[in-house]
C-alpha cells in the first residue's frame, strides 16, 4: 500500500506541474501568487477607508466599538453650523482655485507644447516643482512670502496658494493629451483660410476640452482635501473643510467626524469617477 | 498654353533648416491648368518646397509667385491655394458637412451659398449623403475625400497634394490615380502633388520635377523623363535600367562613339557635347534575347542566366555579361505556359538598337 503511495507521489506530481503549465505565463492575473498580492494591497489600501465610513454609522460617542447602526451622525454634522460654514468655504477656495489654475495651467501646458525657447529644459522643472515639492514646505514659503507682503491670511491667501500648487498639475494632463494631437489639423484650419484665433478656437481648444475638464477636475479635488498648505495659508474665519475635521478630532473622534469625512470621500470619489469616465470615452473615439 | 502666364513661379528658392539645405536654389514655372509631380526619394526636399507653397514655410533666399503674386509676406490663409495633407487632417470634432464648409464659414461666406457649394464639393467627390457623418465612421479612402472636398469647395487657384495616395492599400491607390486625373479636368484647377512612388507620378502628372538632395535634376513630360534621363539618377529613378560606365572615344554630326570594358567600341546617337567617363545605359524592355548573334548594327552582349524571376504577366531575367555587368531584361509572358523557356546557366545574347541607347553624361 505504502510502496503503491510512493509509486504514485511522482506521477500526481507530474501531473499537477504540467496542470500548472497550462497556465499562460502572462496570464498573471490567474497565478495564485499574484492574487495574493492583490489581495492584500487591496485590504492594505482600503481597510482604513471602509473602517472609517463603517463607523460613521456607529451608535456610539466614544467611536471605539460598534454599539449599532445610525444616520444621527450625519444628522447631527450637516446641523453643525460651523462645519456647514467650513464645507462652503472649501467649496469657495476650490471653485476659484479651478477656474484660474485650469486657465493658466492650460496656458503653461499649450507652451510647453508647442514652443521651444531657450531655457525650456530649467523653465519646465521650475515650473513643475510643486508637484514634487513637499507640502510643507510649500505652506512655509506661502506663509512667509504673505507675511512679507503684508497681506492678511484670508479665503484670499488660500485661494492663491491653491491656485499656485494646482497649475502644474493641470499643465501636465494638457500637455499629455496634446502630445496626441496632430499639427496638421491646426495647418490645414490655416490653409483653409482661418486667422490663428479662429484656428485656436475652432481646432486646438476642443481638441483640449477632456484635458481641460480632467484637469480641472484634478485641480478641484486637490484643492479640497488640502490640508497642510491649507493649514499654513488660512487665517481666522476662513477654516476649511479638512481643517475644521482636523480641529474636531483634536476633541474626540466621534461618529459626526467620521460622517464629514464620508462626505468628502464620497464628492472626491464621485468627481474622480466622472474625470475617469470621461476621459475613458474620449480616448476610446480617439482611437476609432 | 506655353505662352500663358505661370500659375506658380518658383524663382531661386532656397530653404535652409539650421546648417541643412532642403531645398537648393530651384527655379521652375508651374503653368496654370497642369497636373504637376514633385518626384523624388524621401528628404529630397520635395514636401518642403510644398510647404513653401502653401506658406507653412518660408523661403530662406529666393521668391514665389503664385498667380502673379508675390507671396513672401503672405500668410497660409491669405493664399489662393489649399492643400490635401498626407494625414488628410480631417477635423475629428466636426461632421463631414462642418469639415466641409469649415474653411467658407471662417472666411464669413454667406451661409445659403455655404449649403450649396458643400452639397456641389460633396457630389464632386462621391460623398453625397455623407454631410451627416463623424470623420471616425469613414474608411481612409473616404477621409481622403472629405479633405479633397474641404479644398476644391474653396475653389483655389492651385490644389496641393502632399503624397496623398500613401495611406491608401494598394487596390484603391490605383482607383484613386484615375479619379484624381478626372477629377482635375473637370476641375480644371492646377494640381501640384508630392510623390515618391514613380508609377504615381508618371501615370498622372502632365510634367514632373524629380528632387534629388534638394535640387532638381529634370522637368519634362513622363514621356521624356522615362526615355530621355538627362542624369544617371533619373534613369535609375524613374523605371528600370541597365548602365555602362564608358568612355567617349568620339563625337561627329550626332553621333557618338564609346569604348566599354569588354563590349568594345559602339556608336550611339546623341546630340550635344560629351567627353571623359559617361553612362551608357538602356531600359530592360528594349532589349531583345537571342540564341544566335542578332543582324543589322544592333549592339550585342553576351551573357549566362543567373536567375528567373517570374512576375505572371512578365518575366525578369538576370544575366551575367561577359562585359562584367549584370544586366536585366524582361521578357513578356504572351503564350500560355507554366514553364519558362528561359534556364538558369543557358548562354544567351542580349542586343539592342543603338537608337534606344541611353546616353547620360551627369
Amino acid at each position: 500500500m505504502a510502496e503503491q503511495a510512493a509509486a504514485t507521489a511522482p506521477a500526481t506530481a507530474r501531473r499537477k506541474r504540467r496542470r500548472r503549465r497550462e497556465v499562460n505565463p502572462l496570464d498573471y492575473l490567474r497565478q495564485p501568487w499574484m492574487q495574493i498580492t492583490l489581495l492584500i494591497s487591496f485590504i492594505f489600501l482600503y481597510f482604513p477607508i471602509v473602517t472609517l465610513i463603517a463607523f460613521s454609522f456607529n451608535d456610539s460617542r466614544r467611536n471605539i466599538t460598534w454599539r449599532g447602526f445610525t444616520f444621527k451622525y450625519y444628522e447631527k454634522a450637516f446641523n453643525n453650523v460651523a462645519l456647514h460654514d467650513a464645507f462652503i468655504n472649501s467649496m469657495i477656495v476650490a471653485a476659484w482655485s479651478t477656474a484660474v489654475s485650469t486657465a493658466f495651467g492650460a496656458m503653461l501646458g499649450l507652451a510647453l507644447y508647442r514652443y521651444r525657447f531657450p531655457g525650456k529644459g530649467p523653465y519646465e522643472g521650475v515650473a513643475h516643482l510643486p508637484i514634487v515639492i513637499p507640502e510643507i514646505c510649500m505652506g512655509v514659503a506661502m506663509l512667509a512670502f504673505f507675511a512679507a507682503v503684508d497681506i492678511r491670511l484670508s479665503l484670499f491667501t488660500i485661494t492663491a496658494s491653491h491656485i499656485a500648487f494646482t497649475i502644474p498639475f493641470v499643465a501636465v494632463v494638457i500637455r499629455a493629451r496634446m502630445a496626441g494631437f496632430d499639427t496638421a489639423l491646426e495647418e490645414a484650419s490655416r490653409d483653409l483660410g482661418a486667422n490663428e484665433w479662429q484656428t485656436f478656437w475652432n481646432v486646438t481648444f476642443p481638441y483640449m476640452v477632456p484635458g481641460l475638464v480632467a484637469g480641472a477636475l484634478m485641480a478641484f479635488v486637490l484643492s479640497l482635501d488640502d490640508f497642510v498648505i491649507t493649514f499654513f495659508t488660512a487665517g481666522v474665519g476662513s477654516t476649511t473643510f479638512p481643517l475644521k475635521i482636523y480641529s474636531m478630532v483634536r476633541f474626540s473622534v466621534t461618529p459626526e467626524v467620521n460622517a464629514a469625512s464620508t462626505v468628502l470621500i464620497v464628492i472626491t470619489l464621485t468627481l474622480t469617477l466622472i474625470a475617469m469616465t470621461m476621459q475613458s470615452r474620449w480616448t476610446k473615439r480617439q482611437q476609432e | 498654353m506655353t505662352d500663358a502666364r505661370p500659375i506658380i513661379s518658383i524663382r531661386d528658392v532656397t530653404k535652409r533648416f539650421g546648417s541643412v539645405v532642403a531645398v537648393d536654389s530651384v527655379s521652375l514655372d508651374i503653368r496654370p491648368g497642369e497636373f504637376f509631380a514633385l518626384l523624388g526619394p524621401s528628404g529630397c526636399g520635395k514636401t518642403t518646397l510644398l510647404r513653401m507653397l502653401a506658406g507653412f514655410e518660408t523661403p530662406s533666399e529666393g521668391e514665389i509667385e503664385i498667380d502673379g503674386q508675390a507671396m513672401s509676406n503672405v500668410p497660409p490663409n491669405k493664399r489662393p491655394v489649399n492643400m490635401v495633407f498626407q494625414s488628410y487632417a480631417v477635423f475629428p470634432h466636426m461632421t463631414v458637412h462642418d469639415n466641409v464648409a469649415y474653411g467658407l464659414k471662417v472666411t464669413r461666406v454667406p451661409r445659403a451659398e455655404i449649403a450649396a457649394r458643400v452639397e456641389k464639393a460633396l457630389a464632386l467627390v462621391h460623398l453625397d449623403g455623407y454631410g451627416g457623418r463623424r470623420p471616425d465612421q469613414l474608411s481612409g479612402g473616404q477621409r481622403q475625400r472629405v479633405a479633397l472636398a474641404r479644398a476644391l469647395v474653396k475653389e483655389p487657384k492651385v490644389l496641393l497634394l502632399d503624397e496623398p495616395l500613401s495611406a491608401l492599400d494598394a487596390k484603391l491607390r490605383e482607383a484613386m490615380r484615375l479619379e484624381l486625373v478626372h477629377l482635375q479636368h473637370s476641375v480644371g484647377i492646377t494640381f501640384v502633388i508630392v510623390t515618391h512612388d514613380q508609377d504615381e507620378a508618371l501615370s498622372m502628372a502632365d510634367r514632373a520635377a524629380v528632387m534629388q538632395a534638394g535640387i532638381v535634376k529634370q522637368i519634362a513630360a513622363p514621356g521624356d523623363l522615362y526615355e530621355h534621363p538627362n542624369s544617371r539618377f533619373v534613369a535609375d529613378f524613374i523605371g528600370k535600367v541597365n548602365q555602362f560606365e564608358a568612355k567617349v572615344a568620339g563625337v561627329s554630326g550626332g553621333r557618338l562613339a564609346v569604348e566599354i570594358d569588354g563590349v568594345g567600341r559602339i556608336d550611339v546617337p546623341h546630340d550635344g557635347a560629351a567627353s571623359g567617363s559617361i553612362c551608357i545605359a538602356v531600359r530592360p524592355e528594349k532589349t531583345r534575347l537571342s540564341k544566335e548573334r542578332a543582324d543589322g548594327d544592333r549592339i550585342q552582349l553576351r551573357g549566362t542566366i543567373s536567375d528567373v524571376a517570374y512576375y505572371g504577366n512578365e518575366s525578369h531575367i538576370l544575366l551575367d555579361t561577359d562585359a562584367g555587368v549584370q544586366f536585366t531584361t524582361t521578357v513578356q509572358n504572351d503564350e500560355r505556359r507554366t514553364e519558362s523557356s528561359f534556364i538558369i546557366g543557358d548562354d544567351l545574347w542580349i542586343s539592342w538598337s543603338p537608337a534606344d541607347t541611353l546616353v547620360l553624361v551627369d
